[in-house]
């Protein structure tokens, strides 16, 4: 069963619909999950750009041993605020906005479980992100601490100002916490509440168990840094002492309560990567994904294991030796669910004919990367290798193979993937697989380097190092420069179709899951009547199913 | 086609997973079998989406009480013998903190039979017995306030201050809350036809002063007792 994905069946081409031109509703303050989707995935791709502009300021600061192109105090602003962006505003955002589209539609519902509030959650997020970036104007600066902000050094601020950029960005964190709050619980009750008879769990997409999984994290692991923020606040700004070394406090509780949540962020981030992963790699081999189940069950798996490994950030924290190796022990069992996830996405394409599609190939390229990302995970949880390379450039490419070349990757993927689903319209494939060249080249020569340069001991979080790291630096400099470039075809390309793409039809893929079922874009409500599902969620290959269907399955079923 | 029955047997279909999910749902006591929804399609059960939806964010809250008790505990720990600067007492169990703990937590045996008159439609129990919650809370806050004004440390004496006032200080934001729904809900059972939509409201409020209740068991445990 091949199909040509380049043509769009005849049958699937449908008049254009209203919803198409009708932009301003993605100015306005819409409680349709579709609009609040876009809105969220259009704000948290400019935050994504701003924060890339603050990546290359650095890569140009370190292409020179010298600090020379900027002062050190917008040195550590660059820093903390390109970490800061890229993780609260760009990929635990943008997970959010494509979870927010896709998860009702997956599960056959016809709007989350609590539009308004879905609403206000988005809406938190604007404010807060330009409230961060405003802290820019302060005459002191942003805040310098890293986006750890770990006191001491970030309750060290010039006396007498009490607003500082430190103060601003404790207040926009806990903001966007608050929207990812709200959002969770809007996820989980939907999950639980809204699916179509006879959605099952084991029917849901593992996408949505992805969605599902990320999101508890948020609930239980968020709240901790939070508190722990409030604290801090309290600290910095109205003379409490709770992480000050000087007057009794203990820095080393911050540690563990910001941990407590910032590890399994990282899981909250990649587990709706690995999602976009099994349902790009089964539509384009045209294969079922192998293992559902255990796939489905894993995403539980890494999120619970998750939240007892945090320690391993804090080996070199005067941490007992019993802590360190239990939570050793604890970070490396991680590897056994993200195991059974890669082998499944393998195990899927395995001895199939691939249509390399852009979205397939972004998907193809995140899960290959994610093999170092985990590999070098695990290499770092063990302590006497940890003590070896903590806080050296090692830590940076390690944690860059998997936010960007894992998790941004995956998100390219979703994006082109779900495309024609949201707007209608086909990309261009040239222009998509140009841009996947050009990211997949420049991410690996920018994040490469930085594993010799952490192994040969070049520290993190400097702007001027010894010439010996020279020739790695400037390698991950022209990578980074050339990933900054990458994604100006992505713009063209995103414009330029939504503008004069081809017509995509319902379901220009052939995909299974129910989203492809309805029009593109969807209407409203969705579906126009609630599908009753009686089938798994992935029966690519199936010649029963391998046919577009309508929402209603009773005829497919004899 | 086919016919009705058949339809019905169809659409209500035994759970294919490997985990005896639905059976495992029907043995469940009844408040936490609305936590378990296997089959889907419960989307018109709007009371009970919103109290599962308002649950899931009390644990959420809990957490950051959590984190608070995390910090106080192991501060406390770790700095026993610099914990009380000279001169300072701390926080005292007296019988002032006893009685306004008392009126707190009964408060919760006040609120409970308010909710089930509603839901029996006995209005003017449910308003008198939501009035007595209400008056309960607010002494339960102005006693709070007069309880601070006469400590003799502050919010930046030693850690015995910072952990205290930000502790029952977020936990006193918290009752306020409580007050401020309760009054909400009372306005709105005077407006004609709105006590039946705001029964959804009612069972969050109640829910919510149980989990303040509960949170200040813990607070007055670490705060007060084991101080003393």
């Amino acid at each position: 069963m091949t199909h040509d994905f380049s043509e769009p069946l005849a049958e699937d081409i449908e008049p254009e619909t209203e919803l198409e031109n009708n932009w301003r509703q993605y100015l306005s303050f819409s409680t349709d999950h579709k609009v609040i989707g876009v809105q969220y995935m259009v704000m948290t791709f400019i935050f994504f750009l701003i924060g890339g502009l603050l990546a290359m300021l650095i890569r140009a600061e370190l292409i020179t041993p010298a600090s020379n192109v900027v002062d050190r105090p917008l040195y550590n602003g660059l820093f903390t605020l390109h970490g800061t962006i890229m993780i609260f505003l760009w990929i635990i955002p943008f997970n959010a906005g494509i979870s927010n589209y896709l998860v009702p539609l997956m599960i056959g519902a016809r709007d989350m479980a609590f539009p308004l509030l879905n609403a206000i959650s988005f809406w938190i997020l604007p404010p807060s992100g330009i409230l961060l970036l405003s802290s820019f104007l302060l005459p002191n600066g942003t805040a310098q601490s890293g986006w750890w902000s770990y006191p001491p050094i970030s309750l060290q601020v010039p006396p007498g100002q009490p607003i500082n950029g430190e103060f601003i960005w404790i207040v926009s964190i806990v903001l966007i916490g608050i929207s990812s709050i709200m959002g969770a619980v809007n996820f989980v009750t939907t999950i639980f509440w809204m699916r179509a008879p006879g959605m099952t769990f084991f029917r849901m997409p593992v996408f949505v168990w992805s969605a599902l999984s990320a999101q508890l994290l948020q609930l239980i692991n968020l709240p901790a840094l939070t508190g722990a923020l409030i604290l801090l606040l309290f600290d910095l700004s109205f003379g409490t002492q709770f992480f000050k070394p000087t007057e009794n406090g203990d820095p080393i509780i911050y540690q563990h309560l910001f941990w407590f949540y910032s590890h399994p962020a990282v899981y909250i981030m990649a587990l709706p990567a690995f999602g976009i992963f099994a349902e790009v790699l089964p539509a384009f081999a045209r294969n079922p994904l192998f293992g559902y189940r255990s796939l489905a069950v894993a995403s539980l798996g890494i999120a619970v294991v998750s939240i007892f490994v945090w320690v391993h950030h804090m080996f070199t924290s005067a941490t007992p030796g019993w802590m360190r190796m239990l939570f050793m022990v604890t970070s490396m069992l991680v590897a056994v669910p993200t195991g059974v996830k890669a082998f499944g996405w393998t195990a899927t394409i395995w001895k199939s004919k691939l249509h390399l599609e852009t979205p397939m190939l972004f998907a193809m390229g995140g899960a290959a990367m994610f093999l170092l990302g985990g590999v070098t995970g695990v290499m770092l949880a063990a302590v006497p290798f940890d003590l070896h390379v903590h806080n050296t450039y090692f830590i940076v490419g390690h944690f860059h193979y998997i936010v960007f070349n894992t998790i941004t990757m995956a998100i390219f993927a979703a994006i082109y993937f779900w495309f024609p689903k949201i707007t209608g319209r086909m990309y261009a494939e040239g222009w998509g697989k140009l841009h996947f060249w050009l990211t997949f080249i420049g991410a690996n020569l920018t994040f490469f380097p930085m594993l010799p340069l952490g192994l040969q001991g070049m520290v993190r979080r400097i702007s001027s190092y010894e010439p010996r790291y020279q020739g790695w630096n400037v390698i991950a400099s022209l990578g980074g420069f050339l990933l900054g470039v990458s994604i100006l075809p992505f713009i063209a390309n995103m414009v330029g179709s939504l503008l004069h793409g081809q017509r995509a039809g319902n379901n220009p893929w052939l995909a299974t899951g129910l989203e492809w079922t309805t029009t593109s874009p969807p209407p409203r409500d969705n579906f126009e009547v609630i599908p009753v599902v009686r089938r798994p969620p992935y029966d690519y290959g199936d010649p029963k199913y391998s046919v577009i269907e309508p929402p209603d399955y009773h005829q497919a079923e004899h | 086609m086919t016919n009705d029955k058949n339809m019905n047997r169809s659409v209500i279909h035994v759970d294919e997973s490997p985990f005896p999910l639905e059976r495992l749902r029907q043995s469940l006591p009844n408040w936490l079998k609305r936590f378990l929804p296997v089959r889907g399609g419960r989307a018109e059960d709007h009371h009970g989406k919103g109290m599962f939806g308002f649950t899931v964010f009390l644990l959420s809250e809990s957490i950051v009480f959590l984190s608070f008790f995390f910090t106080y505990i192991a501060l406390r720990l770790t700095h026993s013998k610099n914990w009380l600067p000279p001169g300072i007492s701390g926080p005292e169990l007296s019988s002032f903190v006893i009685i306004n703990t008392v009126v707190l937590l009964s408060s919760s045996f006040v609120i409970q039979p308010a909710e089930n008159a509603l839901k029996h439609h006995q209005l003017k129990k449910f308003r008198w017995l939501w009035l007595i919650a209400i008056c309960m809370g607010t002494y339960f806050l102005i006693g709070q306030g007069i309880e601070w004004r006469n400590l003799n440390f502050g919010l930046s004496t030693g850690l015995v201050g910072s952990t205290f006032y930000v502790l029952t200080g977020f936990h006193g934001l918290h009752v306020l809350t409580g007050v401020i729904l309760q009054i909400i809900m009372l306005v709105r059972s005077f407006m004609r036809g709105n006590y039946n939509k705001g029964h959804f409201g009612v069972s969050a409020t109640t829910l919510f002063w149980h989990f303040v209740d509960v949170i200040w068991v813990f607070l007055f445990s670490l705060l007060y007792i084991w101080h003393a």
